[in-house]
């Protein structure tokens, strides 16, 4: 792995941090004195992706702006990673008419055909939709390839379990990403999973099946390369789930006293400058830039969202119809 | 619109099921666009269990038409990512009544993701799916439904009730840039196996032609009530018409074709004329179809009416499995009759 793929994903880790840190700053900003969640510049549920960065940028980074990502209701972090303009994500989640969905679709239904992106509320429920992208990328004799996010909490739904088996049967390219960060909201994964590894039932459907145990953006670009690469090539599907971790709530306002793991989480950036650091390719000085870099690109996304107009309610109508 | 090119010679001769008037506009479709396929459980070698894909595998091969596993979700969820892709899939759902293992998929996903991408991302398929009762198929695999999914914004819904209706919408929902619900009714298919209406058999063009969708068709004119339907009922309800001319009443019957859109128009102009109609609907009752239509006159002038709207519709329960029960709540001609005369007394 040369040092520029590794400072790569490390960028894509703090541009992706930056913009949620920004999110978190403007959400909780006017929801004083009574906490409202309807209320303020960003209204409704919001999950942040804060920790599993990692996942996002190690298997973003095999791919184009050709190949198809279907996220979760936690999205951000892959959306960012796979190349989304931030100004259209940032406009869509004020709810702005300059929005990816011009205001209709927020935080969990963002879609971005130009690079091929789409998430869903629903969990699980991204899986379907990019078997049927793969297909169409078969069937369209292009070399693209579809990547499927769910949590480990999606592991128990049938959508999941389906669209393995699918996926396996017509040797479809897809890659599946199930990101283990151990809590399907306040339901830990040994309260809710018979089985430690989602590899195993990976294997059990015919797929390649690996585990990512440490969080690490370089063992999920490893493993994604090999996946990926199996895919374009038609060698068929694979599944990495990956250790990860979810530093905030499942939703902002979550107070998380269900979790006892609070004061054990490592917040993998930091770890990650510092092992760059280590290895001579990150200075506290370079550390610093792209903080600022990241920042001022991140800033003048949501200047952009903010300055931009609300969506007309005369034109709520519009477009349920093609 | 011109619904059939009126030069082709072909046009009033030869007759089809509505099977195979089904099966002949995928056909032609397939032939004209390579970017539409058909995927459902038992659609390949077997041709549909109620005949609305035969021969299509011979013809496109397995690359076309696919047969799935009995995995709903996933392959509902395939067809829709593959139309976010460019492609027009044909996907069946084998009976409506299975829509409660996918639904998530078709209303959540299919029906939605073009309003949610503000326009951006548009959804091409069709989902074709059989409908009603009639033969003793219980609870599970009778039901109509099409309320359901004329409920929920996003879905267009076509409900054609004979050969040539079936192939000119059935191009036309492949047409279609957005999600089509096709439901076609097993008892309009002019199956071997299943007692069928003289009317599943009838006129169809060879050549491509499009059925709009969202207009309903006047199937016979009259002037002392209109009766409003779909699918089956519509047979029943011109079966009913001619016993009820018989006894001096003048039945208007339209056939909708469409729910979504829904021709309110030529419910209204005809209901201006009779001023009275009955709804003839075979799916449930309460929240549904008639209830829809009521609130059409009533909200544009309830002073149309001579008379209280009627409803005939399947009373709120369960499809029952014994014959006795089943007809008992069925739509049946027998029950049209007497629920028009009801509306004249």
């Amino acid at each position: 792995m040369d040092n520029l793929t590794r400072l790569g994903l490390y960028k894509t880790m703090v541009l992706s941090r930056s913009f949620e840190e920004a999110i978190l700053r403007d959400y909780h900003a006017d929801k004083k004195p009574a906490w409202d969640i309807g209320a303020g510049l960003i209204p409704g549920e919001m999950h942040l992706s804060a920790g599993q960065e990692p996942v996002a940028a190690g298997v973003c980074a095999h791919l184009t702006a050709d190949d198809a990502v279907t996220a979760t209701h936690r999205p951000h972090h892959f959306a960012i990673a796979h190349g989304m303009d931030l100004k259209l994500l940032a406009a869509e989640i004020f709810g702005r008419e300059t929005g990816l969905g011009k205001g209709r679709g927020g935080h969990m239904h963002l879609f971005d055909p130009s690079i091929h992106f789409s998430c869903s509320g629903i969990i699980a429920e991204g899986y379907p939709p990019a078997l049927g992208q793969a297909f169409a990328f078969q069937h369209q004799g292009k070399n693209s390839v579809a990547v499927a996010v769910t949590g480990e909490g999606a592991a128990n739904q049938g959508a999941f379990h389906e669209s393995l088996n699918l996926a396996a049967l017509w040797k479809l390219p897809v890659v599946f990403i199930v990101e283990d960060n151990d809590w399907a909201i306040s339901v830990s994964r040994d309260a809710s999973t018979s089985i430690r590894s989602n590899a195993v039932r990976a294997t059990s459907y015919g797929l390649r099946g690996t585990r990512i145990q440490d969080n690490s953006v370089e063992g999920v670009w490893d493993a994604a390369k090999t996946a990926i690469e199996r895919a374009r090539a038609g060698e068929g599907p694979s599944l990495i789930e990956v250790q990860t971790v979810r530093l905030w709530g499942h939703f902002e306002g979550d107070a998380q006293a269900y979790r006892n793991d609070l004061d054990t989480l490592i917040d993998p950036i930091p770890a990650y400058a510092n092992q760059l650091e280590s290895d001579g390719i990150l200075t506290p000085e370079l550390v610093k830039g792209i903080a600022e870099d990241a920042k001022s690109r991140v800033d003048d996304a949501f200047e952009y969202a903010k300055s931009s107009p609300f969506p007309s309610a005369a034109e709520v109508g519009n477009y349920v119809f093609a | 619109m011109v619904l059939i090119d009126t030069s082709s010679a072909s046009v009033s001769t030869r007759r089809l099921t509505t099977a195979k008037a089904m099966v002949e506009g995928i056909s032609q479709e397939m032939e004209r666009d390579p970017s539409v396929f058909v995927l459902g459980e038992d659609v390949g070698a077997y041709g549909g269990i109620f005949s609305s894909t035969t021969g299509l595998l011979e013809r496109f091969g397995p690359h076309r038409v696919m047969d799935t596993p009995i995995s709903e979700t996933a392959f509902m969820g395939l067809a829709t990512g593959a139309a976010v892709e460019g492609m027009r899939p044909i996907v069946e759902l084998m009976f409506v009544d299975f829509f409660g293992v996918c639904m998530d998929q078709i209303y959540n996903h299919m029906a939605k993701i073009h309003y949610e991408s503000g326009g951006n991302v548009k959804v091409p398929l069709v989902l074709m799916t059989a409908v009603g009762g009639g033969y003793s198929d219980g609870a599970q695999h009778s039901q109509c439904l099409w309320g359901t999914f004329a409920h929920m914004p996003g879905l267009k819904v076509v409900v054609p009730s004979n050969p040539f209706d079936a192939k000119g919408l059935m191009i036309s929902a492949i047409r279609d840039d957005n999600p089509v619900v096709y439901m076609f009714h097993k008892g309009v298919m002019g199956l071997p196996w299943m007692a069928k209406n003289p009317r599943s058999l009838g006129p169809v063009p060879e050549k491509p032609y499009e059925v709009p969708i969202g207009k309903a068709s006047v199937v016979r004119t009259g002037k002392d009530m209109t009766i409003v339907t779909l699918s089956l009922s519509v047979h029943h309800a011109l079966d009913a018409a001619d016993d009820l001319a018989q006894q001096g009443i003048d039945c208007e019957v339209i056939d909708l074709r469409s729910l979504v859109p829904l021709d309110r128009e030529a419910v209204l102009e005809s209901v201006s004329k009779t001023g009275r109609l009955l709804v003839v609907d075979e799916d449930y009752q309460s929240f549904g179809l008639s209830g829809e239509l009521a609130a059409v006159v009533a909200e544009t002038d309830p002073r149309l009416l001579k008379a209280p709207v009627s409803r005939l519709a399947i009373p709120d329960v369960p499809i029952p499995y014994s014959r006795t029960l089943e007809y008992a709540v069925l739509p049946t001609m027998e029950r049209i009759v007497s629920a028009a005369k009801r509306v004249m007394a």
